[in-house]
Order: structure tokens, then sequence, then C-alpha cells
């Protein structure tokens, strides 16, 4: 198993997007990330969508480059509030769509759960990360949420594209862009 | 005859959804506190202790504790001297899911047509609801939401009457370690040996959904299975949310059914933490 960062202490990243590559390749399995600034909520439906565009050719209603895909549908904003529970979903249903996207550039994914050979492997190619963030916990994650607007696909409700601003949302780097990985160890 | 308005019935529904995905149970609360008393790894305390933490967070700010609210399970027990009247039952209990998820900003995660992903029903209905007749004249009420991230982890196998308990444990840690992160660890193992393929399915999600967590069966040797179960679901290593530790399943509930000479049904209804589930008597 490939864990270059064994033995290694872990280290804090506090980063805020977009990410270069450099800061995603001084990332290790293990590490906690405090991510800051606008990321993307997309799942299943919305991962679907974004890919036939992708192979049809047409435009995307978002820039990959640099950007980080939250693997979220979160529950709708009760008033006065930016967004509801807010946690991850599970990662592995999107592993068919994720190299497609790396090879777009997308920087990071944050989810819970192992990720698929393919999707290490194309982290790894396309110098990306993927962070897990606790599952379970949404009311907690949700206060690190300050802002969010759907963008794309608003059919979808709870599995429409939105953009969200965070502060200080908590993670792990589950699988490095060197091979390295929480999972299985 | 007793009746029973489908009013109550809906507004038992609308009450048990709201506070059951807000307020987790005592005894799921219970089980986790004592999960991060044995848990020896640090990340895996760190991640139970984020996960009490929420349940804190949850009801101060009266936000979903997880943000799958789950597909809406509800086991009702119809006494058979009891009458509901003014309508039928899944209508009475769909209305009380639609009030809760619409009005109580809870997500809707119902498709109508399983195979057009764009066709949410916007209410989360309709719930999945299974009843039995049972005597007296009262009506209870189990609401239990799940989440898609856990069930889609669950199994049943058509196993041969040559198959042993050993292998049924190992069968069943071999499955929670392939499983991973993914369901959302530490579990609450619902298994059912015996019965037939729809009867075994069924009962591994009330032994899963509808037991307390943690709530030994009372026949000792069943006890014993669950106790083998449990430490080798934990022997796995494979921890709060698949980073490793000691903490894989908070519990184990295992139900027996008689079942056919040529067969011996397993089922596996996986939970994840937020085992929520509220019980209402009317």
């Amino acid at each position: 198993m490939g864990e270059p960062g064994a033995g290694r202490q872990p280290r804090l990243h506090a980063v805020r997007t977009p990410l270069d590559e450099a800061t995603v390749l001084a990332m290790r399995a293990g590490d906690p990330v405090l991510l800051s600034g606008r990321v993307y909520t997309a799942r299943d439906a919305a991962h679907r969508r974004l890919v036939a565009l992708i192979e049809s050719g047409a435009e995307l209603p978002l820039e990959l480059a640099g950007q980080v895909i939250y693997y979220c549908g979160p529950t709708p904003a009760p008033p006065g509030r930016p967004i509801g529970s807010a946690g991850p979903t599970t990662s592995s249903r999107m592993d068919p769509y994720a190299p497609l996207l790396h090879a777009r550039g997308l920087r990071a994914t944050v989810g819970k759960g192992e990720r698929s050979q393919e999707v290490r492997d194309a982290l790894r190619q396309y110098g990306a990360v993927y962070l897990a963030a606790v599952g379970g916990i949404g009311a907690l994650l949700a206060q690190s949420v300050r802002a969010a607007r759907v963008v794309a696909e608003a059919d979808l409700g709870p599995e429409a594209i939105r953009e969200l601003e965070l502060e200080e949302f908590p993670a792990i780097v589950a699988c490095d862009a060197h091979g390295g990985s929480v999972f299985g160890r | 005859m007793r009746e029973i308005s489908v009013r109550q019935i809906t507004d038992a529904m609308d009450a048990a959804c709201r506070e059951a995905v807000v307020q987790l149970p005592g005894d799921l609360l219970a089980a986790l506190r004592g999960a991060l008393e044995r848990e020896t790894k640090p990340q895996a305390r760190d991640i139970l202790a984020l996960i009490l933490q929420n349940a804190e967070v949850a009801v101060q700010e009266g936000l979903p504790t997880c943000q799958d609210t789950g597909v809406v399970v509800a086991f009702a027990d119809v006494g058979m001297d009891g009458h509901i009247t003014g309508g039928t039952l899944q209508e009475a209990v769909d209305a009380g899911v639609s009030r809760a998820y619409t009005e109580a900003f809870l997500r809707p995660s119902v498709l109508r047509d399983p195979l057009d992903r764009a066709g949410n029903s916007g209410d989360n209905t309709p719930a999945v609801l299974h009843v039995r007749l049972v005597p007296g004249d009262r009506l209870s009420l189990t609401v239990a939401p799940k989440g898609g991230g856990a069930e889609n982890m669950s199994a049943l196998w058509m196993l041969t009457p040559a198959t042993g308990p050993a292998e049924i444990v190992e069968r069943i840690a071999a499955h929670v370690a392939a499983a991973g992160g993914r369901p959302c660890p530490p579990l609450v193992l619902g298994v059912a040996i015996g019965g037939n393929f729809e009867q075994c399915a069924l009962l591994a999600k009330r032994a899963a959904a509808a037991r307390r967590v943690g709530q030994p069966h009372p026949d000792g040797d069943v006890t014993r299975l669950e106790r083998e179960i449990l430490a080798a679901v934990n022997a796995t290593g494979v921890g709060p949310m698949g980073m490793g530790g000691d903490t894989t399943a908070l519990a184990v509930h295992v139900e027996l059914a008689p079942c056919h000479i040529a067969s011996l049904p397993v089922a596996l209804n996986v939970q994840c933490h937020a085992a929520r589930h509220k019980t209402v008597v009317l």
C-alpha cells in the first residue's frame, strides 16, 4: 500500500479555494484540513449531467480548474440560515465520474468513504486530492457554511449544484496525490 | 370498538419524524458514549466525539443531525380491536411525513420512479409502511428514517443448511469490512437468520431499527451469537468512518425465524451511526 506520508507527523492545512497544485501536493493522507472559500455541491444526478455535457462538448455551468466539488445534498435552509444540515454523502457513487472531472482541472473532492483505484490513479496523474469529512454530522458541518446559492440544475432539488462559501470546514486528507490513503491501513 | 382517526395518526407521524431526525435517541447516545470510553485510537476517538458534539448542536440549532433525513420506514402495530376512521393508514402516515418534511425543512429523498432520477416526489412520500395486527385496541407507530448510504450496504444471502454459525459470523464480518467507511460506521447491525426471502429481509430491518440499541436478545444462545458477530466485526479494524479503530459497530441485533428444511436465508441490515427511531402509541 503506497503511503509516502507514513511515519511523518500529520500537518494541518488551512487553505482557501481555488487550490493550486503546490497546495495539493503538500497534503498527505491523514493530514487535517480546514477548507475555506467557494466550493460546489454535486451528487449523483448532477454528475450524470455534468459528464453528459462534457461528452457532448457543451459548456459547463461551472469552471472546474482549481475548484473543489463537495458531495453533499443539504437539507433545505430554514429561514435566517444559509443552509440546513450539510454533511458529506458516500463518495464511491461518484467514482465513475471523478477521473474525467479531474482531467478537466478539478483539484479536490470532499465526501465520505473509500475511492476506487481509478480515482486514486487520477489524483496522482492530475495532482488532485480527496478529502473526507465525517458523515452524519451535518448540523455541526453546517456551522462552517457561510453562504449558499443554487447555480445550476435547480430542478434536481436537493441534488442541484450549489455554490457554498465555506469558512474553516474541517476535513481529513483521505487520498492524496502521491498514492497515500487513510483507508485500509 | 375504539376509533382512531387518520388525523391523530397524521399528527403523530408528523411529530415523530421531526423529533427523530433532530434528537438522537437516548439508547443510541449511551452506546456512542460507551464506545468513546472504550476506543483506543486517537483519530477514532476524535470522530466519536464529533458525532456526540453534533448531536448537541443539532438540538440547539433545531437542525437534522444528518442531511440525509432518509426514507421514512414506519412500523405500525395495529390493535385488532381498534378501527381507523377517515381514510387509509398509508394515507394518514404519508400525510404526516409530507407535513414534517415540507414544513420542518427536511430533505426530500424519494424518487417517484426509480428509473427517472430527476423525479423527486418533493415531500419524501410515500413512506415504507410495515403493518402487523396485534391484540388490543392501540396503534403503535415506530418511525425510523433510513439513510441511503447505509441501506445500500445491506445484503441478503440464501445459504444452504450446510452453513454453520461460524461461517455466518465470518460472512458478516467480511461484508462489513468490504463496505468500509461507506455506510458511516460505527454501525448498528440487524441480522435475521431463517424465515424465507422476504420475511428474512424485513426481520433484519426490524432488528436494526425497532430494537433499543444494544438491548440483548432474550434467548441466551442468540445473545452469544450477537456478541460473537460484534467481536468479529470490531476485529476488522474498519473503525469510525472507515479510518481505523476499535469501533466498527455499536451493536448487533440478531433475530431468528423458522424456515424450510432446504433453506438458510441470512439478511444483514446495515444502519449508520444515526440510528434514528421514535415510537408513539395511540
